[in-house]
């Protein structure tokens, strides 16, 4: 079973996100599914989203701990979910910080070093500058490509597989920049080793 | 067409296309929208938003005596508002097949409360199917329309959030196109006044037992054998739940109707098991007949009420695993707040300022209650805003004064409207803040009545919300700008002072609407800045404090100047225009 956990903020595209993810694991012939979030949490909440794929998936959580890669779009939702993985299981974080009204309103402080305590923690670790690129792509909404485009170093497959899944998955209009967005974040992994 | 993933609102969406129905008509609600969003997009389908779910269930029930299937959508709190049509829809029974779908919420993930509808199924003695994925969504909601036709009835569909709002694999087939029925005059049938219910409820008596032959015999229920050491009674996500946590080690009784549920071979599935368990999310609706007819069960004594369930939690009551540790770090939790740019937050921040005691509503206003706008005191569902301000000045007139209701467009037409007819013709005073966004915003955008388009975006009538206030009899009715903060507060103490029903419309649209410019972000510069975090008391998530001064998170500003407005020291300009 391939457990994959995608976290972010309202509005950084997990949904997207998890529906690419989802296409790439139904054109290889997998059973498979994918939980959504909607309605309250995308209203800058915390939003997390599961995609599971094997012969057969029963339910669409991921029971606890049985997380083999975790996907966090910004750093204090990898540090609240990374308890989810599994033992030996990966993280590709996003260096994006959103800070939550808890810490604007200074009621609580944001963790510090969190990419030193994800990594400290046994798992494989990779921090990829995902909303940079894709600032340097001038559209910050792609950032969730580029950090899949990384992920997919790890999840596997052809690099058609992956193309394919974003014609599925985005909007026409849209297609190029995310490919672009995901082309750079494979590279992004690939430099990272 | 070939396999694909559906989301189970979309394979719904499907299912209905395939049986041939030709008329929908919904209200928006979380986590059942996308069902009426996705039918709209097949042209065979006449799709419409109604102003509430009453009206929607009302019209379908229309449809459906005029010959054609129908179908309305909602979430649990919407069949409330529903239940009277459905009640007695119940009794008149259908002449083409009628669907009704209700999500539950099960976990609260964006409702004000956690509610079973399947007691609704029971007390109005309707057949409900329940699927567990999106497969089942599109098979479900194809068959309940043969279902409704073949048993002269209503059907309702049980729907879960993770049910509705997950992916799984498809496999669509094409539709069945349906003639419409010829339309039959036939008051006994259709006219309930008391002596054609009286007939019409011995009619329904008479169906459930013939239902409950259908629950006993149909492929909606069905038996995997495994290990017979622990037998499993579920339905829908917790089928899938519990599938997920036992695996092979248990039997499993998958319930695709509950209601009515099957007698006979409950009793030879308990039977064939050593230990029975019923494992269901919220109340112990299966748990209870299972008891009624005397079998030994086990579920709300291990099993909580509350919330949805995971694979692990079934595991450690059922197979005595350890259930796993909770995290133990302390990290900030993430509420949901108002997107930056909000045209809500002004207003709630005059609310907060002003001290008002505050009415709310249901729609993405509510979030002016979570601190630092902590703006509102009293909410409770769809159109209480108005209603309930008027029963608290009534008892407390010392107040009248300082208390205001807030209350969406949408949220106005879905039930405020009564509220405000109330308010009138029982000469209250108070003052209601109609929050006029221009969109249905917190379920994803749907269109209203005072939007001027339909649900397919074709041009319609635009209710003028003013002259519709005035209409029931509203004598002060004005319109502003929630961000002119100085004007609005200066309005509210006019209003407020007046010994009569008054309306504000505070008028601005959702920043995430396509044709909304984002303006210059804007920035704090440093020397200026004396760190009195006035701009903070908005809640707005791209202000953030570094040290002493406050900056600004160019890449969540939309430049909507709020925080500029309230910034004593003249530090916050949109960026490049900073003093030296």
């Amino acid at each position: 079973m391939k457990n994959l956990l995608i976290a972010g903020v309202g509005g950084q595209g997990s949904l997207l996100a998890s529906r690419i993810l989802g296409a790439v694991y139904l054109s290889v012939g997998m059973d498979v599914k994918v939980s959504e979030v909607h309605g309250m949490s995308q209203r800058g909440g915390s939003v997390i989203t599961y995609v599971r794929a094997g012969d057969k998936v029963a339910s669409p959580l991921i029971p606890e701990g049985e997380t083999e890669l975790l996907i966090a779009l910004e750093q204090l939702e990898a540090l609240r979910w990374m308890s989810h993985v599994r033992p030996g299981g990966a993280v590709v974080m996003s260096t994006q910080i959103i800070l939550p009204m808890p810490v604007i309103t200074g009621q609580t402080a944001y963790p510090e070093n969190i990419a030193d305590a994800v990594c400290g923690c046994g798992l494989q670790t990779y921090v990829v500058q995902a909303h940079d690129i894709a600032v340097g792509l001038s559209d910050t909404r792609v950032s969730n490509v580029v950090l899949l485009g990384a992920a997919s170093r790890l999840v596997g497959f052809a690099p058609e597989v992956w193309d394919d899944a974003l014609r599925v998955a985005v909007k026409p209009r849209f297609l190029e920049i995310n490919r672009q967005a995901f082309a750079l974040g494979r590279a992004a992994l690939e430099a990272e080793g | 067409m070939a396999e694909t993933m559906m989301l189970g609102n979309q394979a719904v969406a499907r299912g209905l296309w395939e049986a041939g129905c030709r008329f929908v008509s919904s209200y928006p609600g979380t986590p059942s929208t996308e069902i009426t969003e996705y039918v709209s997009e097949y042209p065979e389908v006449y799709a419409e938003w109604a102003p509430n779910e009453k009206v929607a269930v009302e019209a379908a029930v229309g449809a459906s005596v005029a010959g054609a299937r129908a179908f309305s959508g909602m979430k649990h709190v919407g069949l409330n508002v529903a239940a009277d049509p459905i009640f007695t829809a119940a009794y008149t029974g259908v002449s083409a097949g009628l669907v009704v779908a209700v999500a539950d919420d099960q976990g609260m993930h964006s409702s004000q409360n956690e509610q079973d509808s399947r007691h609704y199924a029971r007390a109005a003695k309707l057949p409900m199917l329940e699927p567990s994925d999106s497969a089942e969504c599109l098979d479900f909601a194809r068959r309940a329309f043969d279902l409704s036709e073949a048993h002269d009835t209503p059907v309702l569909l049980r729907l879960s959030t993770r049910v509705s709002h997950s992916q799984s694999r498809v496999t669509p087939s094409e539709r069945q196109e349906r003639e419409r029925r010829p339309y039959q005059k036939d008051a006994g049938k259709y006219v309930m006044v008391p002596a054609a219910a009286r007939v019409r409820h011995a009619a329904v008596e008479t169906r459930l037992t013939a239902l409950t032959e259908v629950a006993e015999t149909s492929a909606f229920n069905t038996v995997e054998r495994h290990d017979k050491r622990i037998g499993v009674v579920a339905a829908g996500i917790a089928y899938q739940t519990a599938r997920e946590a036992l695996g092979e080690k248990a039997s499993y009784f998958k319930l695709g109707m509950i209601w009515p549920l099957p007698e006979a071979s409950l009793r030879a599935f308990a039977a064939e098991v050593d230990t029975l368990f019923v494992i269901e999310e919220l109340d112990d609706f299966i748990e209870t007949h299972c008891r009624k007819l005397g079998l030994a069960v086990q579920g709300k004594a291990l099993f909580s009420p509350l919330g949805e369930y995971t694979a692990e939690q079934v595991r450690a009551v059922i197979l005595g695993t350890e259930a796993p540790a909770q995290t133990p770090a302390a990290i900030p939790g993430r509420p949901p707040v108002l997107c930056p740019g909000c045209p809500h937050r002004g207003l709630f921040h005059v609310l907060h300022k002003m001290k008002l005691t505050v009415t709310g509503d249901i729609g993405c206003y509510t979030l002016g209650a979570s601190p630092p706008l902590s703006a509102i005191d009293l909410c409770i569902c769809m159109g209480a805003s108005v209603s309930s301000l008027h029963g608290f000045v009534q008892v407390r007139p010392e107040m009248a004064g300082q208390t205001v209701a807030v209350i969406g467009d949408s949220t106005f037409f879905h039930s405020g409207i009564t509220g405000l007819i109330n308010m009138v013709y029982n000469k209250s005073h108070g003052t209601v803040l109609i929050l006029d966004n221009a969109i249905t915003g917190m379920t994803g955008h749907q269109q209203n009545p005072a939007t001027g388009l339909t649900l397919q975006g074709v041009p319609t009538h635009k209710l003028d919300i003013e002259a519709l206030c005035r209409a029931v009899g509203v004598g002060r009715v004005r319109v502003l700008d929630p961000h002119d903060l100085a004007e609005m507060e200066a309005a509210l103490r006019e209003e407020l002072a007046a010994p009569e029903p008054s309306v504000i419309v505070a008028r601005r649209p959702c920043v995430l609407l396509p044709y909304v410019k984002r303006e210059t972000p804007l920035a704090i510069d440093g020397p200026n800045c004396r760190g009195c975090r006035a701009c903070m008391n908005i809640g707005c998530p791209a202000i953030r404090t570094d040290g002493r001064v406050m900056t600004i998170d160019r890449s969540l500003c939309v430049g909507c100047g709020l925080c500029a407005r309230l910034c004593r020291f003249g530090a916050i300009h949109p960026e490049g225009e900073q003093k030296a």
